[in-house]
């Protein structure tokens, strides 16, 4: 394997970089409290989990202000329009490219860090899961019963719709974990995208070097 | 820097009310225990100056100063033995001793010169002859005698005991105590405990753990400091007889609906009383019956004697005249939603369900009114009619031999004939056994709080204190299968996609 000719291109703003980290941290831990009141096993303690996963979710609650006002105030949020643009070229790339240890078809920059997959994954956090995720665990906390007050007028009559919806979502995002993880693994080295969500800084292709490659490339498609 | 000041000051005080805010545990309602605050000392009084060999002739004396109490007394379900009550598909019905069974010792009609023992009057020995207008059958001394020398004679329709020195009690009367309330309401149907499982001699002197209310160690409390008391209509309802939800006793005249440090616990008394949690076991001094057979009784010995079986704790387990038993030690309660009402089963209904509801206690989780609670259900096997439908009153005792009373005669065909005679219901000639539940809430016994239920009680998969109570989604309990199956594969597949896809760039890059 010829090692790829890189440089070091600023990606990650330091707040965005907190910002991923204490999400990670709390969606880790929301999903171990989480699971353990879904009674999947016991680790805490019923009561523990409960407290400590409701103190977790206003901590998220305020995570998600505070990066949405932050992707508003930056324009950081176009990143996440989504395109499809190279869409095809990057699902080519997971599929067959980084076997051959072809190049990524995106360049990452600090005004467009994520793959035309990653915007469309990432969005659909955005406004689909998490958002479900917050007012089913919102209603969760609220829900009072048929007597109570507070969720009345939304005429639900009992736990079993939100609980039901609120850990369908919790799989979901076990699911995404899990994909997510690996794919720190997939920048131009194994360790590159991982030191990029630490040091802001990212190894990615010289530009140079990929046109190279591209040559080495077609070469390698013939077959032999 | 005045504003802001005054700003921060504001602040505080907004979040000095946030903070106040904070649980309250324990009211407590009365400096001192409420017998020992007696406002008159009867032994002083001239009227009582005297032997008194006529139990009227005492409650008269009672009554020439106590002259408007008579007529209180006398509108009570202590004194009637029934009341009238609203009750859903009935519409308002009269239920009472006369027209209600139990699957215990069944019922009173033709035996009333025994059962009446628990009557607070004298000389209740048929339901046609005994006046309930005449306020001298009042006994006022089994709830008020403080001498602790009062019984009520066996068989005496209420009367006292002959050895009684009615003047010396009548001199030591005072607020009810354990004691009076426990001489009817510990030995009913016929033994301690036997009913109820929370209900128990052991209350007279009991420790912390059995209860924590009336533990001589802690407050010492007494009947009716919780079964308050106007007019002699006490608070607190048996749902054995009682159908409505009006003056019931609750845990919060003295404590609040937000006892607890965690708000999420709180929350829960929206929908779960709190007996459910407080009392985790019944019978947890001296056993309790768990079920009553009576198609076994009437059995004599060779010599021709009634006898009894008893099982290693000294409980029967069989008795000629009442059948056989079983009994039950620090027992977990089934649990019901309840609102507050029920129905009975009446002695003039037609049997459509089985096993018989003696009591149906109401509620579902939909009901807003409706709570949790714990409970013990009592299955009993007792006579029924089968061919009009009915369940069967039966005459279970007389003072003479030859009279139809089951206890003495051990003839069911005759304590039928005698006892249906007594309550004016037909009966077709033929007679045999059906399975009978009755349902009593169980509200005493309360454990200290470290024996409380915790949240693995119920929020569980397996084997969960509510796993029966299936009407609504709690959560460590109830779960979608299709989401879990659908979750949990999902999982997999995408740690398999992960694997494999790792795998094969592994495999490329050595490769190459």
């Amino acid at each position: 394997m010829k090692p790829k000719k890189t440089k070091e291109v600023y990606i990650y703003h330091k707040f965005e970089r907190f910002w991923h980290w204490s999400q990670a941290a709390l969606i880790f831990f929301l999903a171990l409290t989480g699971f353990e009141i879904h009674s999947s096993y016991n680790l805490f303690g019923f009561e523990t989990a409960v407290t400590w996963h409701n103190y977790a979710a206003w901590a998220f609650i305020g995570l998600i202000g505070l990066a949405i006002f932050w992707h508003f105030v930056t324009d950081q949020w176009r990143n996440y329009i989504p395109t499809t643009k190279n869409l095809k070229a990057q699902i080519e790339y997971y599929l067959t490219g980084i076997f051959r240890n072809a190049p990524h078809p995106t360049k990452k920059t600090t005004l467009s860090k994520l793959n035309p997959l990653q915007r469309l994954v990432y969005l659909g956090l955005k406004i689909l899961i998490i958002p479900v995720m917050v007012v089913s665990g919102l209603l969760y906390m609220f829900y009072r019963y048929p007597q109570g007050s507070g969720v009345e007028s939304l005429g639900i009559s009992g736990l079993k719709d939100v609980a039901i919806i609120h850990s369908a979502g919790a799989f979901l995002l076990l699911v995404f974990v899990i994909v997510h993880l690996y794919l720190i693994s997939t920048g131009t080295t194994v360790t590159s995208n991982l030191k990029a969500m630490i040091t802001g800084y990212e190894e990615v292709e010289d530009d140079k070097a990929e046109e190279e490659k591209e040559d080495t490339n077609k070469k390698m498609d013939q077959p032999q | 820097m005045k504003a802001l000041l005054l700003f921060i000051f504001l602040t505080g005080c907004l979040l000095g009310l946030v903070a106040q805010d904070s649980p309250t545990f324990y009211t407590p309602r009365k400096d001192s225990p409420i017998w020992q605050q007696k406002s008159a000392d009867h032994s002083k009084f001239e009227v009582l100056q005297k032997d008194f060999d006529n139990p009227h002739a005492l409650t008269a004396a009672c009554l020439s100063c106590h002259t408007e109490r008579g007529k209180e007394v006398m509108q009570t379900a202590h004194w009637k033995w029934e009341r009238e009550a609203y009750i859903e598909g009935r519409g308002i019905t009269s239920l009472g001793k006369n027209n209600l069974l139990n699957n215990f010792c069944t019922g009173i009609g033709g035996s009333w010169g025994t059962c009446t023992r628990c009557h607070i009057g004298y000389g209740y020995e048929d339901q046609k002859t005994f006046d309930f207008k005449n306020e001298f059958n009042i006994d006022c001394l089994v709830c008020h005698d403080n001498s602790g020398t009062y019984r009520k004679g066996s068989g005496m329709a209420g009367y006292p005991d002959p050895s009684v020195d009615l003047g010396h009690v009548a001199r030591n009367v005072g607020l009810p105590s354990r004691e009076n309330c426990g001489t009817c309401h510990f030995h009913s149907a016929g033994g301690n405990n036997v009913k109820n499982g929370t209900l128990d001699m052991a209350l007279l002197d009991c420790s912390p753990e059995t209860d924590v209310h009336m533990t001589s160690e802690g407050a010492d409390m007494n009947c009716v400091e919780c079964h308050e008391t106007e007019k002699h209509q006490m608070k607190g309802k048996y749902y054995g007889v009682s159908s409505m939800n009006r003056n019931r006793a609750s845990c919060t005249q003295c404590h609040s609906l937000r006892p607890h440090i965690n708000d999420v616990v709180n929350e829960h008394t929206i929908k779960v009383a709190c007996q459910t949690c407080h009392i985790p076991t019944y019978a947890k001094v001296n056993s309790t019956k768990t079920s009553w057979d009576w198609s076994t009784a009437t059995k004599l010995n060779e010599e021709g004697e009634p006898f009894s079986l008893d099982d290693t704790l000294g409980n029967h387990t069989y008795l000629s005249i009442k059948g056989s038993f079983t009994w039950g030690n620090d027992l977990v309660p089934d649990y019901i939603w309840f609102n507050g009402t029920a129905d009975h089963y009446l002695i003039t209904d037609i049997i459509d369900t089985f096993p018989v509801q003696i009591n149906t206690l109401k509620g579902k989780y939909a009901d807003e009114e409706a709570k949790i609670h714990p409970v013990k259900i009592h299955p009993g096997t007792q006579p029924w009619d089968p061919e009009l439908k009915r369940l069967i009153q039966m005459k279970v005792w007389d003072k003479e031999p030859g009279k139809g009373a089951l206890w003495v005669d051990f003839d069911y065909y005759k304590a039928i004939e005698e006892g249906m005679k007594s309550v004016e219901i037909p009966w077709s000639g033929k007679h045999d056994f059906i399975h009978t539940e009755m349902t009593l809430l169980l509200s005493h016994m309360v454990a200290p709080k470290e024996q409380a239920l915790t949240c693995k009680d119920c929020h569980t998969r397996e084997d969960g204190r509510l796993a029966g109570l299936n009407d609504f989604y709690m959560p460590g309990r109830n779960y979608n299968a299709s989401i879990e199956k659908g979750g949990i594969l999902l999982i997999i597949l995408s740690l398999i996609g992960v694997i494999i896809h790792g795998g094969l760039r592994i495999f490329f890059a050595k490769k190459h």
